[in-house]
């Protein structure tokens, strides 16, 4: 039985000062002592590129690792529509607080309060901070900083630059990186996977990373490791995560006793372009921002085979105007998405294989004219019709809902580390902020408030116990361990000489995983799904085929432990979803549904952070609860009528 | 559709490489050029043969993972369009399709279709970036931009750095993407401080990898992103200045 206790951390006083006044309460690392730390960063997207970057100009040694090319090709790149700060420069209501309370309130009240309110806190400070690196923010013509509203949010205070706002944000924390590689502050180590986090008497020792060109396996110490790797989308095979995104770094980490929590809140994005067929390797997002001046619809009639223009406006069910009448379009990303399987699934879908709903600019286009709207959106249209053949200037795109983000993640305290002492996880990686939905335009934002903001301050609280105190050395055991593991891995994986590619699998999981832990779960489907993946699993382990060998570029090699992984993983999820005997944000059970079929929470038995502990291959995860005060924001019901 | 692809195998960076050719069957009109190597690659797998390592991420023309030399042309055929975006409909049934890396001297080949790139991080190093500390900005409205310069600024930094233009240049030569970068930070206020230092560090890095630029103009027509070599004479503008510039403002007149 296991012993651990989950201290989150928080502060207490009043809501607004507990950040102000944590920094001041925490311990600190003089500058000429800084440099005696040495910090690894796994990861360079937004929340690893900005924290490497932060640590280093503080003065700590930095290693960074990524196994891209180049740091700028992170996934934080693919972010289209943009990211939230709460500057309130359109004189529209908008505050802090309001931030705050649109968080906690979308996230469906399983978030931490004091986190939600941290991060409303230096949203401000990321545009500052953006602005400053010159990231090409839209502009007035007055030369002010331009803001468009969002989904789930009734005020303007979406920062964006076209429909890139990922790639210019990443753009920025990858030069701030690149200038600190530049004066030596940080080695970088690009091509590079983790492949194991190594722990000495349950304190975070170090690294063990696979060198993606030579094969060569190599151990790092650090008197802290960061972990920046991203989310799990990649479960279900289709996402729109890019294809190399993987849970590889926080598995491991969990393998080695650090709690993952919440697995089973994952997001899924309402407009992204329907599969075409089954060989689609992954999923492409439009983003969201469309819905500011698109219209959803779908025929009223079933079976509906007319073309789009051809059924009249008495013929057409705008069903998110109709149902969510102050927010309609802009509804939150759960509810717009749910509405859309609810029509496909009565046979109103549309499409050659009627998988998709209509997103429709016609009247936007009558109303701001063509080159407005192609101002707002051209890139994206331009995207949609190298994808599809298809403009949407002339007829409504086709849209539906698929895996985009996953809010759960490696459980962290207020500082974000997790339940292993110097092993911290930022951004997508951890738990913390979005509780069982994320708002649109706020993974930007967390992802940089962890990197920039965040963790650079509350490392040094750490630290500075360590001060005078030898770390351990890549010479311990602990490290050879851990790098025999992984040698032993890899041998087998070539040596199981079976008959299909690491891909089949992962798309043969992604489907048992999509269909009964995706948009809609319930108790049936997530018993059935947990007695098939076991069962896949042992096949994938017996007839897996890996060719080539372990020194040099193996792609197929790097494929199949990532897929090992989302086997475990994938595992989980279900149990996590099947313990939650709820619906709540991203997570919906079918049993637990109002009569008007809305997400029904039970906050008397699970308003808590679920966090699994790892009890070995093929053992039953075990489950601790962080149970979730809510101070300011009461719970009620998420009503967006 | 059926087609032939002539591939180029390449198993480390001291080989010597040579083409196979594949038969790629059953591709349909809806699959990307990507997903179409995918399933050539699965059928090589079942067969035993090691399947053909090709670099791809974000599958949506922004990450500048990707990049493959289709029948001679950088990206394939279709303009303003990365590899992971082309999609079959472009070709036609019974087709030969040669499928080459970058070639470049600067990208060396790792293995197969998949280079080393590491020669743009390295000028991004030397300069491409707006020193400014975390936690120092003043407000983000303080600084006025007009729209005409932060749209230009926004034109240049859509670069993917996916190295097309490079591998499109007969001369290998990085002007594209080193003027992109210089414009995007030099048109901008906040960039202006060390405009000068920048434009000189860079264009004299990139010189240390790259070929010289000889006005082929085969960059912008490469280019996923439809950067304008415009940028290029705003480079060599600058870079002019800067040699003057620079000693001034080290008070060497």
């Amino acid at each position: 039985m296991s012993t651990i206790t989950l201290d989150s951390k928080v502060p207490s006083g009043p809501i607004e000062d507990r950040w102000t006044n944590h920094k001041f309460n925490m311990k600190l690392v003089n500058p000429a002592n800084k440099r005696k730390f040495t910090v690894l960063v796994v990861g360079t997207g937004l929340a690893g590129a900005a924290a490497a970057a932060t640590l280093a100009e503080l003065g700590y040694q930095v290693k960074c690792f990524t196994f891209h090319d180049s740091p700028r090709r992170a996934h934080s790149i693919a972010a289209q529509g943009g990211i939230n700060g709460a500057k309130n420069y359109k004189n529209d209501g908008d505050s802090v607080h309001r931030l705050f309370y649109d968080t906690v309130k979308g996230g469906d009240f399983r978030s931490r309060e004091s986190n939600v309110h941290r991060l409303a806190e230096v949203s401000v400070n990321i545009i500052d901070q953006c602005v400053a690196q010159g990231v090409p923010f839209a502009r007035e013509y007055g030369g002010l900083l331009d803001n468009r509203s969002f989904g789930g949010a009734q005020v303007s205070r979406t920062f964006y630059a076209r429909g890139q706002t990922g790639q210019q944000l990443l753009l920025g924390a990858y030069q701030a990186l690149m200038q600190q590689v530049s004066l030596g502050r940080v080695e970088l180590h690009t091509k590079t996977e983790l492949l194991d986090v190594v722990t000495k008497d349950g304190v975070a020792a170090g690294i063990v990373t696979r060198d993606l060109i030579t094969g060569d396996i190599k151990s790092w110490a650090g008197h802290a490791t960061l972990l920046c790797t991203g989310g799990y989308g990649n479960a279900f095979y289709l996402s729109t995560n890019a294809m190399n995104s993987n849970v590889t770094a926080a598995w491991r980490a969990h393998k080695k006793g650090a709690l993952f929590a919440n697995p089973c809140y994952t997001q899924i994005h309402p407009t992204c372009i329907p599969a075409s067929d089954e060989f689609q390797s992954k999923l492409t997002l439009m983003s969201e921002s469309l819905r500011n001046d698109g219209r959803i619809w779908v025929p009223k009639q079933f079976d509906d085979n007319r073309a789009p223009e051809n059924i009249p406006e008495e013929d057409r069910d705008y069903f998110l105007e109709r149902k969510y009448p102050s927010f309609g379009n802009l509804a939150p990303r759960d509810i717009a998405s749910r509405n859309a399987k609810q029509v496909v699934d009565e046979g109103r879908g549309v499409g050659p294989i009627k998988n998709g709903v209509y997103l429709d600019f016609a009247e936007s286009i009558g109303r701001l004219g063509e080159n407005v709207v192609f101002e707002r959106y051209g890139n994206l249209f331009d995207m949609y019709e190298r994808i599809t053949d298809e403009n949407p200037m002339k007829m409504p795109m086709r849209i539906y809902p698929a895996s985009h983000y996953t809010m759960g993640g490696l459980w962290v305290d207020y500082n974000l580390m997790t339940n292993i002492p110097g092993l911290y996880a930022l951004g997508e990686a951890n738990f913390s902020d979005h509780g069982a939905n994320r708002l649109g335009a706020s993974a930007l934002m967390q992802g940089l408030a962890d990197g920039y903001f965040v963790a650079p301050n509350t490392i040094g609280d750490y630290l500075s116990g360590l001060l005078g105190k030898t770390p351990v050395g890549t010479d311990d055991p602990a490290f050879a361990a851990s790098v025999a593991t992984v040698q032993d891995d890899m041998r087998r994986w070539i040596s199981v000489g079976g008959t299909k590619s690491p891909e089949y699998y992962h798309r043969e999981l992604g489907k048992i995983v999509w269909d009964y832990c995706g948009m809609a779960r319930d108790k049936n489907g997530l018993e059935k799904a947990l007695s098939e993946i076991p069962a896949l699993r042992e096949e994938f382990e017996k007839n897996v085929r890996v060719l080539g060998d372990p020194d040099g570029v193996n792609q197929s090699l790097e494929k199949v432990g990532r897929v090992a992984d989302f086997f475990e993983l994938g595992e989980l999820m279900c149990r996590d979803a099947l313990m939650r005997e709820e619906s709540c944000g991203g997570h919906f059970r079918v049993e637990h549904q109002t009569e008007e079929g809305e997400a029904k929470r039970d906050d008397e038995n699970f308003s808590f952070v679920g966090a699994w502990e790892w009890e070995g291959s093929g053992q039953a995860a075990t489950l601790h609860k962080e149970p979730l005060v809510f101070e300011t924001v009461k719970p009620v019901e998420r009503s967006y009528k | 559709m059926n087609l032939t692809l002539k591939v180029w195998r390449q198993s480390g960076p001291t080989d010597s490489g040579h083409f196979e050719t594949y038969e790629a069957t059953d591709v349909k009109d809806e699959m990307s050029f990507l997903e179409m190597l995918d399933l050539v690659n699965e059928n090589l797998i079942d067969n035993g043969h090691e399947p053909i390592t090709f670099d791809s991420d974000c599958r949506e023309g922004i990450c500048g993972t990707c990049g493959l030399m289709i029948n001679g042309q950088a990206h394939g055929p279709q303009k303003g369009t990365a590899t992971c975006q082309l999609h079959m409909r472009k070709f036609h049934d019974g087709e030969t399709v040669t499928i080459e890396p970058w070639r470049a001297a600067a990208f060396p080949v790792l293995k197969d279709l998949m280079v080393d790139r590491s020669a743009f991080d390295a000028i991004i190093e030397s300069g491409g970036f707006i020193t400014s500390d975390t936690g120092g900005p003043r407000d983000a409205n303080e600084i006025l931009i007009p729209k005409a310069a932060a749209d230009t600024a926004m034109d240049a930094a859509a670069c993917i750095g996916c190295g097309a233009c490079v591998a499109a240049c007969p001369n290998g030569a990085a002007q594209l993407f080193t003027s992109a970068k210089l414009a995007h930070l030099n048109l901008l206020p906040q960039g202006q401080a060390e405009r000068w230092k920048r434009t000189e560090d860079m264009v004299e890095t990139m010189e240390m990898f790259f070929g010289s630029c000889t006005n082929y103009g085969e960059c912008q027509e490469a280019c996923p992103k439809e950067i304008p070599i415009d940028f290029i004479a705003m480079m060599n503008r600058d870079f002019l200045k800067s040699k003057i510039k620079n000693r001034k403002l080290q008070g060497q007149r």
